[in-house]
């Protein structure tokens, strides 16, 4: 503990490995951060619920591989077959409570043009009911059914190693491996096929318009409540993917996995400018960089910290993040 | 089935407001007296032996838990919704990280009172003081209101700025923040270990405190209750003055209240200050209480309890808190055959409150005619998000 509080030197020998660790990591934070800037983005409101999005997702693909009887490092052709079918089972049952959080909470509370602050404290609950019901819940249920996923309830669950982490290359003395690889390069794409998908279709234009302005999008034939699902069903997806992605690369889930993750996923969507996606790659890219070299300078138990202590900060010099809040101003 | 509800919840408070102006249209003298009836019927409490009202006891059920020990929870409880209303209710700031003052008050009490601490460990160190030397219980007091208004000042400093959303989260942070710090600083909080032997009134617990021991919690819901009852007296006074006011124009329309001339950041930072300060007394009584803190009973649930307890019992208003406080502190201790699903029913409770009824269940007069305009400006504008 002491004299090596502050740790430089282990931080600059290491600095490659220590950002690619911290890309791969928030590549996950870009991903789950979506979901946030486009709930913000068009209703200017923060979906809280939207960590137990992820957590939800998380269980899919466990549920999944659970189901199939998955075993660690299966064949590749196998393993394939499997993340195919991990994402879309975690798209589904994301992308499924995303809506059913729209639907049930956010619904009736739009109708009555509520303050914002009654949403946040809907959500709060509603991420709590969540929890609760995959801690609690499910595990008096199914506790006796599958043993292996509600056994004992609130605990860590271990996921199946479906690809097994080895050294791609080296570059210097960084080591690459496949699995930091595979998760940046598969969020960037999505990531770049939700930009095209948002600026480039007609949805995505019915997107944009809203945001810019829901009454006037509203006069010129834009159902808005279709276009607040489609947010919640594109932000569950991602956040889906996100589940997959970090199944494969930290094997572990657990009722309440989604609060830290989902606080830092909202300060990477905040440090990118709230409402603006290619702001949440980068932020998501950003903050996983900074908390690994902050977990090393400091010791690994402030890691969390020093995501908050990040977030305070950039609220305080620059509120509207590095690119500043836009999905309705983006080439509208 | 909504419908149905909501039936019933109008019967329901319709019934309260009419209780409501039947108490106002008593006679000065009377209101005196019941209220005076009420307080000595506070202190009884913990003796509760009325044929028909013993079934409120937590012990009257097999291993149920000690009354008065449930009741001292409930009193700390009231004064942790009273500080967080003032913050909520009354200025409109989503405060989602109130247990970390909690926490400071706590921790000043054990850090500067207990002879396990390693702060008085140093300083008995430093000045050549015997062991047994540790500051008095009666200027903790003090040391934990001044550490959490300090650290309601220094975290309302930079985010008092921002707007209501962004601010709970940061806040949510900041509660984090504090129990991470304690918990990782071991040189000054022993870390996970925790602290014990934090004194009370009397000192630290030793088998020659004859009142606020460890066994017989009354005296400690006593002095709970009333230090509970001069806060209220106090936050009331403040309430009617005319930061209250502020507070209550901030709220409800914060450029409307600049334009007027009340500066927001201002009266903002005093309401969180304030508030900090309750939270932090409440947490000073905890520990003071239970002689032994550490980081891992000051959790991110417990906070949104807190909420909770505010939210649902009515912001704003201060028998609605208190009321809300109450239930949420009592009623899994009474049924704990439920007790596990208290964090659902919670989180429950908070949707279908805030979908229902977003007043909370004893509303302020004021904020529910704040909502209604807002859902009569929906209405007029249905195309609007």
């Amino acid at each position: 503990m002491q004299g090596d509080l502050v740790n430089f030197a282990d931080l600059f020998s290491h600095i490659g490995q220590h950002t690619v660790d911290g890309l791969s990591k928030g590549a996950i934070y870009a991903l789950i951060a979506l979901g946030y800037t486009l709930v913000y983005g068009v209703l200017r409101l923060i979906n809280f619920a939207h960590s137990e999005v992820f957590m939800v997702g998380t269980f899919a693909v466990l549920g999944l591989w659970t189901a199939l009887g998955v075993e660690n490092n299966p064949p590749l052709g196998q393993a394939v077959l499997f993340l195919v079918l991990g994402l879309i089972v975690a798209a589904i049952a994301s992308g499924g409570t995303a809506l059913a959080i729209e639907r049930v909470a956010y619904r009736p509370l739009r109708r009555k043009n509520a303050p914002p602050l009654i949403f946040l404290i809907t959500a709060i609950g509603l991420s709590l009911v969540l929890v609760e019901i995959f801690g609690l819940v499910l595990p008096k249920l199914l506790g006796d059914l599958v043993p292996s996923m509600f056994g004992r309830g609130r605990i860590i669950l271990g996921m199946p190693t479906i690809i097994e982490q080895k050294t791609l290359f080296t570059i210097g003395n960084t080591d690459i491996n496949n699995i930091q690889l595979i998760v940046i390069v598969s969020a960037v794409a999505m990531m770049v096929v939700l930009d095209r998908f948002i600026n480039r279709t007609r949805y995505g234009r019915g997107v944009r318009a809203v945001a810019q302005n829901p009454e006037t999008a509203a006069l010129m034939g834009v159902n808005q409540e279709r276009v607040i699902m489609l947010i919640f069903v594109l932000g569950g997806i991602m956040a889906g993917a996100a589940a997959l992605l970090w199944g494969m690369r930290f094997g572990f889930t657990q009722n309440s996995i989604g609060f830290v993750l989902g606080l830092k996923a909202f300060t990477a969507a905040v440090l990118g400018g709230i409402g603006n996606l290619r702001g949440a790659l980068l932020g998501g890219l950003f903050l996983g960089i900074v908390e690994v070299y902050g977990a090393t300078i400091f010791a690994s138990n402030w890691e969390d910290v020093i995501a908050f202590v990040v977030l305070v900060i950039v609220l305080m010099f620059r509120p509207t993040g590095i690119l500043g809040e836009s999905l309705g101003r983006a080439r509208a | 089935m909504i419908d149905k509800i909501r039936d019933l919840d109008r019967k329901r408070t319709d019934a309260l407001h009419s209780v409501g102006d039947r108490w106002r249209a008593l006679p000065k003298w009377q209101r005196v007296l019941s209220f005076v009836a009420f307080v000595i019927f506070l202190y009884y409490l913990p003796l509760l032996g009325i044929p028909g009202l013993t079934w409120l006891r937590t012990d009257s059920i097999s291993g149920g838990s000690n009354w008065a020990g449930v009741l001292f929870t409930c009193a700390v409880y009231v004064l942790v919704a009273i500080g967080l209303n003032v913050v909520i209710g009354l200025a409109g700031l989503l405060d989602l990280g109130y247990i970390g003052f909690f926490a400071i008050g706590a921790y000043a009490v054990a850090l500067f009172g207990s002879v396990n601490s390693p702060v008085v460990q140093w300083i008995q160190a430093e000045f050549n003081l015997p062991t047994t030397w540790a500051v008095a219980w009666a200027i903790c007091v003090f040391i934990a209101l001044v550490m959490s208004l300090i650290s309601g000042v220094i975290l309302g400093w930079p985010t008092l700025r921002l707007r209501g959303d962004y601010l709970a989260i940061v806040t949510l942070g900041f509660g984090e923040i504090i129990r991470i710090v304690a918990r990782n600083l071991e040189g000054v909080t022993r870390g996970p270990q925790g602290i014990s032997a934090i004194p009370g009134p009397e000192g630290p617990p030793s088998p020659d405190n004859q009142i606020f021991g460890l066994v017989d919690v009354k005296p400690w819901y006593w002095l709970a209750i009333s230090v509970v009852l001069l806060m209220v007296f106090a936050v009331r006074r403040l309430e009617n003055s005319r930061v209250g006011r502020s507070w209550l124009a901030i709220r409800e329309d914060e450029d409307a209240a600049a334009v007027m001339g009340v500066y927001p950041f201002k009266f903002k930072l005093w309401a969180f200050a304030i508030g900090a300060a309750l939270g932090g007394f409440a947490g000073f009584l905890f520990a003071s209480r239970y002689a032994f803190i550490d980081p891992t009973q000051f959790n991110v649930n417990l906070s949104i309890l807190f909420v909770a307890m505010v939210v649902v019992g009515g912001s704003g208003n201060m028998v609605g808190v208190s009321v809300g406080a109450v239930l949420l502190a009592y009623l899994p201790e009474r049924f704990r055959e439920v007790a596990d699903y208290r964090w659902l029913a919670f989180g429950l409770a908070m949707v279908l409150v805030m979908i229902l009824r977003p007043q909370g269940l004893i509303p302020s007069g004021r904020r529910a005619r704040e909502l209604k305009d807002r859902a009569a400006e929906a209405e007029e504008a249905p195309a609007h998000v």
